[in-house]
């Protein structure tokens, strides 16, 4: 039986989105730094602004260096496009404005982001948009806060900060059972360790800024476009499917069919809400993008040997990571990661929030930021930082305990990594 | 756009404007498993340089209902009915890999429909792979793997989609899949059954064929072939490009097709 002669990742890794540049022949990705492009002549620049035919406007919209970035991230995770914005945020932002107006409704699991879900709790409520949360792992959960207004459900490929694999299969056949897309945040396993729309979703969204980029200098969000769902198959999705004025009465899934998302969301999106990537940033963007598969084996190497460490440390009272025979979702991490189930885990301090803030103070390799998914080995203590805006009951149901402690484990060599975990757990001891 | 014709929809691009029929009409067929999408890049911009253009869904594919029709000579009498029923006029007629034997069959069979051809991908023969035609039987996603991989030049593979963000291999395997089960067979089937004949003496119209230098399933070759017969046909050339050059190479099968339609 003959196969059909893709190229494979790591080769899409170096090379998908760029060919050496036709005037110069630089081998490197050009930075591209300019707001704006010469037109050839009026009728170039009508045709241009009217959508007849593809190319550069304005930098607000598109720009040659972060095209690179985004076909390079598409062909990663087997989409029809990309949208590269300003950050992360700004991706989950701007997918929801593309396919949501007042009135709609969200279906989100609980265990995101806290950034994200302070969008979906307290700031889209204010433009009409409401969401319901539910538990990532109860499918019934997910079937019963479905409305007839709901045009989303989103969740997070392992969930935040206590890293529930999402059971992407059953998700998404509940959303399309119901006529709806399923997004899901894809930024902890990136599509070196899952690819999401290959499960069933059908709209992936990252944070560039973290295991893609790798380097923790750049910020950088996209919107895949899986270009599998059908936006035109009822009326729930008018900005796809009905006449648009702002392109002359163009309907996107009429004209451009599978690729309708990934056209509206640069067309308006970009256009109006202006969250655009900075060619600056998508080049150095593209540099981590570039040994991605390299760093993700590496990372789930490291990961290894630090859950082995952990488990048998006196100052830990768990460690939760889906690779551990104790997490739930062990089995189903096995499913859906075969490659590994990443490099950020959470674990309990003994000694609760004084111990935390003692461990977090006496750590000297790993670094105390706000962030995950760099190079370096990240802590952080999510009580008083990424989720100190929820209340008490959503920390709860967040699952974020006071002694929990969130660790993103890098690259550097594993032995030094545990050395700086040993002392400072040692210290943290010491009340 | 929404049509009705012979009881089932009939869906249509026109560049998001409406059919003006004081404008030349140019109809756009696609080739096999596939729909109207495939014409993209060049529908909106037709419509706004002087034509009437319509990129059409075949019964049973993209939008438009409808039972499937097994055979090329089926789809070009469906193809002439719904020129005249919609009053048309004579039009010119542009296609894709099986979307040319169509408009072929359809100049053959139905001269007074078709002004003038512009084919892309096009044979008078198109043998189909048996693995390719098993996978499509058994509706495996092998099938959109296998045409989305032959479908496209090496450098389409890599990069050097003109549309910012969009990647073509992704984007023809999302359209193949979307195709409902049983329709890339059909179409598959279709292609590998259909008998050219004596094609060139009936189709009087003139014709424009575009061929892709690396186009893997209608080879540079089996367009010579096609295109000796006739006597009244321009042959152009696009270099390192595949099969689906619309997509491939929009700017270039742009302008190639507005002087040709000119």
């Amino acid at each position: 039986m003959v196969e059909p002669d893709y190229l494979k990742f790591d080769t899409l890794s170096l090379h998908a989105g760029q060919e050496p540049d036709p005037t110069t022949g630089s081998r490197g990705v050009p930075i591209y730094q300019t707001t704006s492009y010469s037109f050839v002549d009026t009728e170039q620049a009508a045709g241009l602004f009217n959508l007849e035919q593809p190319g550069h406007i304005y930098s607000r919209i598109s720009n040659p260096t972060v095209a690179v970035l985004e076909e390079r991230l598409a062909a990663l995770e087997g989409g029809v496009g990309a949208v590269c914005t300003a950050s992360g945020m700004a991706a989950f932002h701007l997918a929801c404005a593309t396919i949501m107006s007042a009135g709609n409704h969200v279906v989100a699991s609980r265990n995101i982001y806290g950034g994200s879900h302070n969008m979906l709790n307290l700031t889209m409520p204010r433009f009409g948009i409401n969401t319901t949360f539910v538990d990532p792992r109860d499918p019934d959960a997910w079937r019963a806060a479905i409305t007839d207004d709901t045009r989303v459900l989103f969740a997070e490929t392992l969930g935040n900060p206590g890293i529930e694999v999402l059971n992407v299969p059953v998700i998404a056949e509940i959303a399309h059972e119901h006529g709806l897309p399923l997004m899901l945040d894809a930024t902890f396993t990136t599509p070196y360790l899952m690819k999401p729309i290959e499960l069933g979703a059908d709209i992936v969204m990252h944070s560039v800024t973290k295991f893609l980029g790798g380097h923790g200098i750049a910020l950088g969000g996209v919107v895949v476009d899986g270009g599998r769902f059908d936006w035109a198959a009822s009326d729930k999705f008018p900005t796809l499917s009905e006449p648009y004025d702002g392109y002359h009465g163009i309907s996107f899934a009429e004209e451009y069919g599978h690729q309708a998302l990934s056209m509206r969301a640069r067309a308006e999106g970009l256009r109006d809400f202006g969250a655009a990537m900075s060619p600056a940033n998508a080049f150095h963007l593209l540099q981590g993008v570039e040994t991605l598969p390299l760093r993700m084996r590496r990372h789930v190497e490291n990961t290894t040997a630090v859950i082995e460490f952990l488990e048998e440390n006196e100052a830990v009272s768990w460690v939760s990571h889906p690779s551990v025979s104790s997490h739930p979702d062990h089995e189903l991490a096995k499913e859906l990661l075969p490659k590994g189930a990443g490099a950020i885990l959470s674990f309990g301090i003994t000694g609760g929030r004084e111990a935390g803030r003692r461990f977090i103070e006496n750590v000297q390799l790993a670094s105390h930021v706000a962030n995950v998914g760099d190079a370096k080995t990240l802590v952080i203590h999510p009580a008083s930082t990424t989720h100190q805006q929820l209340s008490a009951e959503d920390l709860a149901a967040a699952g974020v305990g006071e002694d929990l402690i969130r660790l993103s484990v890098g690259l550097e060599d594993p032995e030094d990594i545990i050395n700086d975990l040993a002392r400072a757990l040692r210290a943290s001891q010491k009340g | 756009m929404d049509l009705e014709f012979q009881g089932t929809t009939v869906n249509f691009a026109t560049g998001g404007v409406e059919i003006d029929h004081s404008q030349p009409p140019v109809l756009m067929v696609h080739g096999a498993g596939m729909d109207r999408t495939v014409w993209s890049q060049q529908t909106r911009y037709l419509a706004h340089h002087g034509f009437s253009a319509m990129a059409v869904d075949l019964p049973g594919h993209g939008d438009s209902s409808g039972e499937l029709l097994s055979t090329v000579d089926e789809m070009a009498d469906w193809l002439a009915g719904l020129i005249r029923a919609l009053d048309l006029g004579p039009v010119r007629l542009v296609g894709h890999s099986m979307g040319c034997l169509i408009a072929l069959e359809t100049a053959a069979r139905h001269g007074d429909v078709t002004e003038r051809l512009v084919l892309m991908g096009a044979a008078a023969a198109m043998p189909v792979h048996p693995d390719l035609l098993g996978a499509a039987k058994r509706n495996e996603i092998l099938a959109p793997q296998l045409m989305t991989a032959w479908a496209h030049g090496t450098r389409a593979h890599i990069a050097g989609n003109p549309t910012p963000g969009l990647w073509m291999r992704s984007g023809c395997q999302a359209l193949l899949e979307r195709a409902a089960d049983g329709v890339i067979y059909n179409d598959l089937f279709a292609c590998s059954s259909y008998e050219a004949g004596d094609i060139a003496g009936q189709v009087k119209c003139p014709i424009t064929v575009i061929v892709g230098s690396e186009d893997k399933m209608t080879p540079p070759k089996a367009t010579a072939q096609l295109v000796a017969g006739f006597s009244e046909v321009e042959l152009l050339h696009l270099e390192g490009i595949g099969h689906m050059m619309m997509l491939e190479a929009p700017d270039q099968i742009r302008e190639m097709m507005l002087k040709a339609l000119q």
